[in-house]
């Protein structure tokens, strides 16, 4: 009996979730885009001063100051993250604290802090990629198969 | 005894004998903050971890609830307790501490009410002379178990809740002079395929409506029986929801004789998006708040309707929708 499709609960289930949709809030899509920009404009401005700081202080390129301004950002958010800042910083602005390197390292720091109290090896070494490690395998594997296209677009006579 | 179809009238008046309430640093700055026995500054509670910080608020609600009795651990028959965490460890740890015979009970956030039901059943048939029962939730051990890690960077959207840090207990009993419990409703099971945990609120709300429902239908009275109808978390957004769908089944309650715990407990200024949730939730209002005011004298007789979201990490990962449960205690004052 419990294999059979109800349809009359099904029927009922859907007349049900567009009630419940026109009673709740809406998320603020247009305020959410509006602080996104804003807050990750500011995170820019500030990963584009560690940029010109390496460049001028130090004997740093354009482009080989990538990697210190980089890591910079990270050591920032990671301490933002351990003051328990960095939360409520993206409560506010959303994709504009995600986005950036600084959602990356916060994610990381975030899960480490919070399984510290199952030990280093299973809590912290175990669960500190559990929200960033589908980017990592999604982003390697993205990598992987731009990669083969490019190398069989040139194999082909292309650019 | 069996009334209706699902609920128990209680005719020798079990009463709720004392309670015992805390509360987190979030809930010591909250609206309700002078209805707590006692409210932690440390959100660890001076704890390794934040599911020992829980097991911490459940022992002190306990054992403040026996102290402000005036028995010992001894004198009490069975406890009755649950949580939202993974094999209600907060709960069997407490019991462990307290050494009282005791059986776990889950129904989310609805436990509450459900372990007031049961200790009212047990002490009105004379299958125990004192009860304890109590349920607990602490905001960054039920994040880190159904969401995210604390301190990680999400938006949430407007329709979610805030889980309330803090336990409440009660010692149900024939003595005293405490409020009597007079009847209690149980639940059925309802779910109308909300999957999204981020909005309880909605999903709750047809289980709300449904035991309210059953419960005057049992009990053959309706709204105007009752001071006041407290529905557990189910925040602004599922609270609107039910007393819509209230309206819908022809069951009139004045818009000030319903309430939420979800929304009583907080501030306006603390952004708690759409109200509190948690075990905790209708457990510290009920037993500290709402028995104030009728100790106080303003509510002579209420019903409390415990709402619980009974999903895991696990099922919303496997795309099932929610489904939810209310447990309902009607609660007159005493003399």
């Amino acid at each position: 009996m419990s294999n059979e499709k109800n349809t009359e609960l099904a029927a009922k289930q859907q007349a049900y979730q567009q009630f419940v949709k026109s009673r709740e809030p809406k998320r603020p899509i247009l305020a959410n885009c509006i602080r996104a920009f804003i807050a990750g404009g500011i995170i820019c401005t500030i990963g584009q001063f560690f940029q010109w700081f390496y460049m001028t202080y130090f004997n740093f390129t354009e482009i080989t100051a990538g990697n210190p301004t980089a890591a910079s950002m990270i050591i920032l958010s990671s301490l933002l993250t351990s003051l328990g800042i960095y939360d409520h910083l993206a409560q506010w602005a959303g994709a504009g604290t995600i986005v950036p390197v600084t959602g990356f390292a916060n994610t990381i720091t975030s899960a480490a802090i919070e399984h510290r109290s199952e030990g280093y090896v299973l809590g912290v070494g175990g669960n500190m990629f559990k929200i960033a490690g589908p980017v990592i395998t999604f982003g390697v594997f993205s990598a992987f198969v731009v990669a083969v296209i490019k190398l069989l677009v040139q194999r082909l006579g292309g650019f | 005894m069996l009334l209706g179809q699902q609920s128990w009238a209680f005719k020798n008046k079990p009463r709720i004998i004392s309670t015992g309430v805390v509360g987190g640093p979030f809930e010591a700055r909250g609206a309700l903050a002078d209805d707590f026995d006692i409210l932690h500054d440390d959100i660890w509670l001076g704890q390794e971890s934040f599911e020992k910080a829980e097991k911490k608020l459940l022992e002190d609600a306990c054992e403040k609830a026996i102290q402000k009795s005036g028995k010992t651990k001894n004198e009490i028959n069975f406890f009755f307790s649950g949580d939202l965490m993974n094999q209600i460890i907060s709960s069997s740890f407490t019991a462990r501490t307290l050494c009282i015979p005791y059986i776990g009970i889950f129904g989310a956030c609805s436990t509450s009410m459900a372990g007031l039901a049961l200790a009212a059943y047990l002490v009105e048939t004379g299958g125990a002379r004192y009860v304890l029962t109590a349920a607990s939730s602490h905001n960054s051990s039920v994040n880190k178990q159904y969401r995210y890690p604390t301190e990680y960077g999400a938006q949430n959207p407007p329709t979610a809740q805030w889980t309330v840090t803090g336990a409440g207990a009660a010692l149900v009993g024939l003595e005293g002079n405490g409020p009597f419990i007079i009847g209690a409703t149980i639940g059925r099971v309802v779910d109308l395929g909300i999957s999204d945990p981020f909005n309880m609120g909605a999903a709750m709300a047809p289980a709300a409506v449904d035991t309210i429902e059953a419960h005057f239908l049992d009990f053959q009275i309706d709204p105007s029986h009752y001071d006041l109808i407290a529905t557990g978390d189910l925040g602004q957004v599922g609270h609107r929801i039910a007393a819509d769908l209230l309206t819908e089944r022809g069951i009139q309650i004045q818009q000030e004789k319903f309430t939420d715990c979800g929304l009583l407990i907080y501030k306006d200024s603390q952004q708690v998006g759409a109200g509190a949730s948690g075990c905790a939730c209708s457990a510290v209002v009920t037993y500290g708040h709402l028995l104030n005011r009728m100790n106080r004298g303003e509510l002579k007789r209420i019903l409390v309707v415990a709402t619980g979201a009974l999903l895991s990490p696990l099922s919303y990962q496997q795309k099932e929708t929610i489904p939810c449960i209310a447990h309902a205690v009607a609660i007159e004052r005493g003399d």
